[in-house]
């Protein structure tokens, strides 16, 4: 039992080990889609915002924020989301940036496509298609190592 | 009894719902079938979207009615009368050609729509915009690219894609009509009149449609009668009972 109130920083703390359940190298908190986390009372509210509208790893993410913190020993817990402001994938920190690479996706860059292959860092890329296997990510090709490679769309 | 204040925002918002409930179970008819790999990814990503985003409108239309309802309650319990999707979205897919004109004529509607509704008086409407055309901006992009490479393509996809549009183009107008339910959306600032954002479509849609080598129908002649739900074609019903039958058959399932 909770004698008493865990501090905001601890539950921060505890949501960075929380891991994407679609990208597990990056965490919840390295997404950025943690928008907020605070105490009404007795009750912790905290408020996701979702990547895609359509994401089917929504329902998950929250059953899993839900069960890393009752397994600290929250009890009380309302799950709020919130739609605005959008999430935007620049939003995503620095730490899960590089990890993202590091797992051979390639970060979301402001002019829209990946800097370099995940891979062997080289500039020469293209397009192969606009979606991927999530709907966060689109495919690219290197062409001097020749591998297809996922990258993180920029939104 | 006096119409309730709410009817014509339910009905605005059935409207939104039921565009991206259609559409995207349409496009959802194309998992596993697709002519590439990559493109099966794409429609199926894109039906997710507009799945999504039915999710959030039909959700505040439940809310807004008051009545109990669900974003599922409504899109798997009503039937084709109370169904307020544009006649275009319909339409069976056709090829893969047919598929994607549609798309294209659809998203420049869409995206012109949401951006207007970003600055709507009313905030859930609002945010679901902002989320919303996000998503779309890029259904459009990947379109325009679509319409563009299969107009300016070979004989057999050029002439796939002009019969496409002269099909289709008779149901691009009913996007543009302004009814009731709009004139009341416009006095309450919660949404734009449709035929204001006409000039802007005839333009992006012009210019794609000339980089794609296609010609655009003379005729301006429009079906309507699905915003309104007076007369839908006969595809909806055919597609609702491929929609709706595990609901209709098994009420309230869960997994
Ligand atoms: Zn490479």
């Amino acid at each position: 039992m909770v004698v008493e109130k865990p501090s905001l920083e601890t539950i921060w703390g505890w949501l960075d080990t929380v891991p994407d359940p679609e990208i597990p190298v990056i965490s919840l908190t390295d997404l950025g889609i943690i928008r907020n986390v605070q105490w009404q009372g007795d009750t912790l509210e905290v408020t996701v915002t979702p990547t895609y509208s359509g994401c089917p790893a929504t329902t998950i993410i929250n059953l899993d924020i839900e069960t890393a913190l009752r397994g600290h020993g929250i009890e009380k817990l309302v799950l709020k989301r919130q739609l605005s402001p959008a999430w935007t994938s620049g939003w995503m920190t620095d730490a899960g940036r590089a990890k993202l690479e590091g797992y051979g996706i390639a970060p979301p860059q402001p002019a829209g496509g990946p800097e370099r292959c995940p891979l062997c860092q080289s500039t020469q890329l293209e397009k192969i298609s606009q979606f991927g296997s999530t709907p966060c990510k689109a495919q690219w090709r290197c062409t001097d190592c020749l591998e297809p490679f996922d990258y993180f769309k920029c939104i | 009894m006096s119409t309730p204040v709410s009817a014509p925002l339910f009905e605005y918002l059935c409207r939104m719902g039921d565009n991206t409930l259609v559409l995207g179970h349409r496009i959802s008819e194309w998992c596993g079938h697709a002519p590439v790999l990559e493109e099966d990814i794409a429609l199926a990503n894109t039906a997710l979207d507009l799945i999504g985003q039915t999710t959030l409108w039909l959700d505040v239309a439940g809310e807004v009615e008051g009545a109990g309802r669900t974003a599922d309650k409504l899109a798997f319990h009503r039937d084709v009368w109370d169904f307020r999707n544009l006649l275009l979205l319909e339409q069976p897919n056709g090829d893969f050609g047919q598929t994607m004109m549609r798309q294209f004529l659809f998203d420049a509607w869409h995206l012109s729509q949401l951006t207007a509704l970003k600055g709507s008086s009313n905030e859930q409407i609002a945010a679901i915009a902002e989320k919303s055309s996000k998503e779309v901006t890029y259904h459009l992009e990947r379109a325009t690219d679509t319409v563009i490479g299969l107009g300016d393509g070979t004989e057999e996809s050029h002439s796939r894609m002009q019969a496409a549009l002269d099909l289709l183009w008779p149901y691009v107008g009913e996007m543009f009509l302004s009814d009731d339910v709009d004139a009341a959306m416009v006095d309450t600032g919660i949404a734009p009149d449709p035929a204001t954002l006409r000039p802007a479509y005839d333009k992006l849609v012009g210019d794609v449609l000339t980089a794609a080598t296609l010609t655009k129908p003379q005729d301006d002649f429009a079906h309507k009668g699905g915003k309104s739900g007076k007369r839908h074609s006969e595809h909806l019903g055919h597609m609702l009972t491929q929609m709706q039958w595990l609901q209709r058959a098994y009420p309230d399932a869960t997994w």
